[in-house]
């Protein structure tokens, strides 16, 4: 599987993925693909599953049928090489769960060494490189707690990056944040995407969405009812359910 | 040191208090000897019981349903049970089911006393360090677990390295209470002989017929013991403070 990939197929395939908690159905049969490169947005009514999705992207949890696969490999695998996942995939989260008992750069430092192995001299450097990227230098040795939301979600993402993922998933990242600093974070995640890097998110940014995606998916109640360019969706929604949401949201 | 001596030996001489070790070298000997031994207890036992509660408390988190359980007895059996009985449990009972070793030309037990004493008493703290880290492993959010997961860390790698460090901050004053408990109770090696501190100073008071001032002595030992212990012990609580958090 994994060695059939290449660079040209998408990173992410998502093919009838379902997913139950018990009786309740939260994804109904869910099909994306995101390509190299990509900035995919992922919008939606709250409890539509757009958060499971991400989730069950980076096998934090098991889906109950339907195949996802990431540069060709198969997370629904009995024997998922997890790591090896996780080095192509990173995540940054709503309540951005650093790590409160380590500095900012260390934070950044922590999984290239732990994980990876790697120089400790070396993943300094860069980390610091990425710290100052997110618009951190200066911040280095501040603890979590002493930084505001939005600083602490861009020491997150600056973590992910340590690891070199070939793809960024963001799972409502903004959601927690007061109205002043969802903008440092989205100026962030911008101009990753305009490095190249390919990014999911699930948002509730509308105009972020707007300006920044390649593509976006309108799901309800687990399922994708509508996608497109953002141009036409946000202009021309043709279900009746998406053109509801966008009334209410925008 | 001489002078203190004299100052105690006039003590004797004029008000008749009997603090013979401070005079006599071969009472000073015995009682030294004896905290030597308390110390010793003290500092394995607490090691000891340290890396038993952390590596309960690890499995008690796995995946197996039958560790789970073990766990769980193991608990429940030394939380039970008073201390003493469990130190006559190994000594009497395993002792002497054990076989004897040939050591200098004698047959001698395989574990000596003061070996089952380490083993009842890292046992006994052990088994409420499980409980103590595991209310400190639950403190842990989820979410920060799931975060290191997403970073490719393995279980035990998160263990080490995000929720051992955490949690001991959340569990440290009962870690504290428990440390403290574990040092006083020590004394209760004394019923299997090993020379400890209250062993000693009770063949003290029973040749120099000094209790009341060997018992003032024997509080006044442990008093300053478990007030260094917990000295140390908030001065880590202190060193672990993390700027900015939880409060």
């Amino acid at each position: 599987m994994a060695a059939s990939w290449t660079p040209d197929q998408p990173i992410v395939q998502c093919v009838d993925v379902r997913k139950s908690f018990g009786a309740l159905e939260v994804l109904k049969g869910i099909s994306l693909s995101v390509k190299k490169g990509e900035v995919i947005c992922i919008i939606g009514p709250s409890g539509s599953g757009k958060s499971t999705l991400i989730r069950c992207i980076n096998a934090l949890q098991p889906i109950s049928s339907g195949s996802i696969q990431i540069e060709g490999i198969e997370v629904t695998a009995p024997k998922l090489d997890k790591l090896a996942l996780r080095r192509k995939v990173g995540m940054v989260f709503q309540q951005y769960n650093l790590f409160p008992h380590k500095t900012a750069l260390q934070n950044v430092m922590m999984a290239p060494i732990h994980v990876l192995r790697q120089n400790r001299a070396e993943v300094e450097v860069r980390a610091r490189a990425l710290l100052a990227k997110v618009r951190l230098a200066g911040k280095e040795d501040s603890y979590p707690g002493e930084l505001s939301g939005g600083q602490q979600q861009r020491v997150a993402i600056a973590r992910s990056l340590a690891m070199r993922p070939d793809i960024m998933l963001f799972d409502e990242v903004t959601a927690a944040l007061d109205p002043e600093t969802v903008k440092e974070v989205l100026v962030t995640i911008r101009e990753l995407a305009e490095d190249g890097m390919t990014c999911l998110l699930v948002t509730h940014e509308m105009n972020f969405a707007r300006e920044v995606a390649d593509h976006v998916y309108f799901t309800d109640r687990g399922v994708i009812v509508e996608h497109g360019p953002p141009e036409t969706l946000f202009t021309a929604a043709k279900d009746e359910r998406t053109q509801r949401f966008l009334s209410q949201v925008l | 040191m001489q002078a203190i001596g004299n100052w105690f030996q006039h003590l004797y001489e004029t008000t008749g208090l009997n603090f013979s070790v401070f005079y006599d070298a071969y009472d000073w000997d015995r009682y030294l000897n004896g905290l030597k031994m308390t110390l010793f207890l003290s500092v394995t036992t607490i090691v000891l019981s340290l890396i038993i509660g952390a590596a309960g408390a690890l499995m008690q988190g796995s995946p197996s349903r039958l560790l789970r359980l073990a766990v769980n007895a193991f608990v429940v059996v030394f939380r039970n049970t008073p201390p003493l009985v469990q130190i006559f449990f190994f000594y009497f009972g395993l002792g002497t089911m054990l076989p004897a070793v040939e050591a200098a030309g004698m047959r001698v037990p395989l574990l000596s006393n003061v070996q089952w004493a380490i083993i009842s008493l890292s046992l006994f703290a052990a088994a409420f360090n499980v409980e103590i880290f595991r209310s400190g492993i639950e403190a842990v959010p989820s979410t920060t677990i799931e975060a290191a997961e997403a970073l490719g860390y393995t279980r035990l790698k998160a263990y080490t390295h995000i929720v051992l460090p955490l949690a001991i901050r959340v569990c440290l004053p009962a870690l504290n209470n428990n440390l403290v408990n574990l040092l006083k109770t020590t004394t209760l090696a004394y019923a299997i002989a090993v020379p400890e501190t209250l062993y000693a100073v009770k063949q003290i008071w029973s040749e120099s017929q000094n209790v009341f001032e060997m018992m003032i002595l024997l509080l006044a030992t442990y008093g300053i013991l478990v007030g260094v212990l917990v000295w140390l012990m908030h001065r880590w609580e202190r060193a672990m403070r993390i700027p900015g958090y939880g409060r």
